[in-house]
């Protein structure tokens, strides 16, 4: 078949270029030169006092403190939704039981459930356990409304695992458990990987639970950080902007070498 | 609740398992019980569904944070119902929504159908596209207050277009300020649905278009729009349920200013609660989020054939 170049598309997608690429130039650009120099030559122009001061300011402002508290966060999510998720996924995937039916049901369900909807009852409850204020009262809830959508991504990989590869371990006696070690989580490691990326990114995104949970500077996450930074500096824009390029570093290295996973785990997102 | 609840070791008979092996696939030992899925359904109704009853039974309560909560009656409600900026709250979400869907919708089905050829080009332009996903909504709320700042931002170097370059002084312009923004933000998203839509298009229904003499506009209209209605109604009901919940964008963009020009009822919900201390309207204005969601999702799961799930299932043995 020919193709004739279509025009239109053409120009729309050049136009969209521009919309998106235009406030990350003057985002990288000004994180990139002197405030005296943003102010002077305006957001568009191209840098002419080169600095890295922006950085240096925002690590000097607790960004390193910040970063920390999001990797242990980050981290921690990840680690329980690979603790609850597979058995689970596997159950719903594989178990007769009614009561397992009911349950993805509920899970399904809990996709709908807003976090804005429980934060008040989230902050009763985690103020009760002696929980405000500690990096642990963020990681449970963000870790238990992140179940819902790995819990279905994941089913959904353990779903295409061929029933002959079960009948075969059956037929050689083997337990659920063995099933589910030496059969189930090594064929759906791409579900696995998804589930790491998605729950990471809503770990590492976050701005809630940690507004509404935490309080002081040692338990701050990037996030409030940069909320922060904003309410107090608010002129400081390449201060600021450079908060916001750090932030991002890490998600762009993820998706400059993990493209795949990443793009799955959006999806599973769920446009949040 | 018949079946067995542990997964208890099979008494290992493989010798037993050979000689009747069209019985195997049902053997009670071999699929996992209930137990299984406990420790996740246990975390997930501590922190997501005890709250969800919870916030149901403090709109009914007075509480400031401090002490035991109080019953009250339908004092909250009362209160709330009866609040102008409530009322007022209440249109604002709806109209923000609305504008996000009819924004976003055509611009991500054009973008999407376009991102799904498989030119290299469109696949580099596709990985710019998509950078606005990376960012958290507070990442993108900073980065926007920052370009728009009214003294030192990109329309007060425009005021040929912009005025006095405050978009934030009132409200038609800070209203235009945060649909521009979430679409800036969430067009990728709902680009890579439709992304991934239009290549499971079969070519054979273009090819056919071809020979026909249908030009490329009419294979879009014809062929490619209604290849994508499922997409669409997903696309939409997402996009329905995160402008209902839509919070960081005005907390960062515009404090729900000028005034309360542009306090949406997640964001008065925050305010009632955490800045006011007064937690049983909170949650009351909570629970009407929780409901128009839970509706939305419904909905959801019955046109997007979520619930047929099930059957599909029992089809694995």
């Amino acid at each position: 078949m020919r193709h004739r170049p279509n025009y239109l598309a053409g120009a729309g997608s050049i136009v969209w270029l521009v919309l998106v690429g235009l406030p990350l130039y003057v985002m990288l650009a000004a994180t990139l030169r002197t405030r005296q120099d943003y102010a002077k030559h305006g957001p568009v122009s191209f840098p002419r006092d080169f600095t890295l001061d922006n950085y240096t300011a925002a690590f000097d402002s607790g960004f390193g403190r910040y970063f920390l508290n999001t990797i242990v966060v980050t981290l921690c999510v990840v680690g329980v939704v690979l603790l609850l998720v597979p058995p689970l996924a596997y159950a719903i995937v594989r178990s007769r039981s009614r009561v397992t039916s009911q349950v993805f049901r509920l899970f399904l369900l809990g996709l709908a459930i807003p976090a804005q909807a429980v934060i008040v009852p989230m902050f009763y409850l985690i103020s009760e356990a002696g929980l405000y204020d500690n990096l642990l009262g963020v990681i449970l809830p963000t870790a238990a409304f992140c179940l819902p959508m790995s819990a279905l991504i994941l089913s959904g990989a353990m779903r295409d695992i061929s029933p002959e590869l079960f009948e075969a371990m059956t037929m050689d006696g083997a337990s659920p458990r063995r099933m589910f070690f030496q059969l189930v989580v090594p064929l759906s490691r791409g579900g696995l990987s998804t589930i790491v990326v998605f729950s990471a990114l809503q770990a590492w995104n976050g701005f809630l639970f940690p507004l509404v949970l935490t309080q002081s500077d040692s338990t701050k996450v990037i996030t409030l950080g940069l909320y922060n930074f904003q309410t107090e500096h608010g002129v400081d824009i390449p201060g600021l902007l450079g908060a916001v390029t750090l932030s991002m570093v890490p998600v762009l290295l993820v998706y400059l070498f993990a493209r795949r996973a990443l793009v799955q785990g959006l999806m599973g997102m769920g446009g949040k | 609740m018949t079946t067995q609840l542990t997964s208890a070791p099979p008494t290992a008979a493989p010798g037993k398992a050979r000689r009747r092996p069209e019985d195997s696939h049902t053997a009670r030992g071999t699929r996992p019980g209930f137990l299984w899925a406990l420790p996740a359904t246990l975390f997930f109704a501590l922190f997501a569904l005890a709250p969800l009853v919870m916030v149901a039974v403090l709109s009914f309560m007075s509480w400031n944070g401090l002490g035991s909560p109080q019953f009250v009656g339908t004092d909250n409600w009362e209160r709330i119902l009866d609040d102008p900026v409530m009322i007022n709250s209440i249109w604002l979400t709806l109209l923000l929504t609305a504008l996000g869907v009819v924004i976003q919708t055509p611009l991500s089905i054009v973008l999407g159908v376009w991102a799904a050829g498989h030119q290299r080009n469109r696949a580099v332009l596709s990985a710019v596209y998509f950078v606005p996903l990376l960012l958290s909504a507070t990442a993108v709320s900073v980065l926007w207050r920052a370009l728009l700042d009214p003294n030192f931002g990109i329309p007060a170097r425009m005021t040929w277009l912009f005025g006095d370059g405050n978009l934030f002084g009132e409200q038609a312009t800070a209203i235009g300020v945060l649909a521009f923004v979430s679409t800036w933000q969430f067009t990728p998203f709902h680009t890579l649905i439709y992304q991934g839509a239009a290549r499971a298009i079969p070519p054979v229904l273009y090819q056919a278009a071809a020979i026909d003499g249908a030009g490329r506009y009419r294979q879009f209209f014809h062929i490619t729009l209604p290849q994508l209605r499922n997409s669409v109604i997903t696309s939409m009901i997402l996009m329905i349920v995160g402008g209902l919940t839509t919070f960081e964008t005005v907390l960062i963009l515009t404090q729900g200013g000028p005034g309360t020009d542009t306090t949406i009822s997640a964001y008065y919900m925050y305010q009632k609660a955490f800045k006011g201390f007064d937690f049983g309207a909170g949650s009351a204005i909570a629970l009407c989020l929780v409901v128009a969601a839970t509706v939305v999702s419904l909905i959801v799961v019955r046109v997007s054939g979520y619930d047929k799930m099930r059957s599909d299932m029992e089809g694995v043995s």
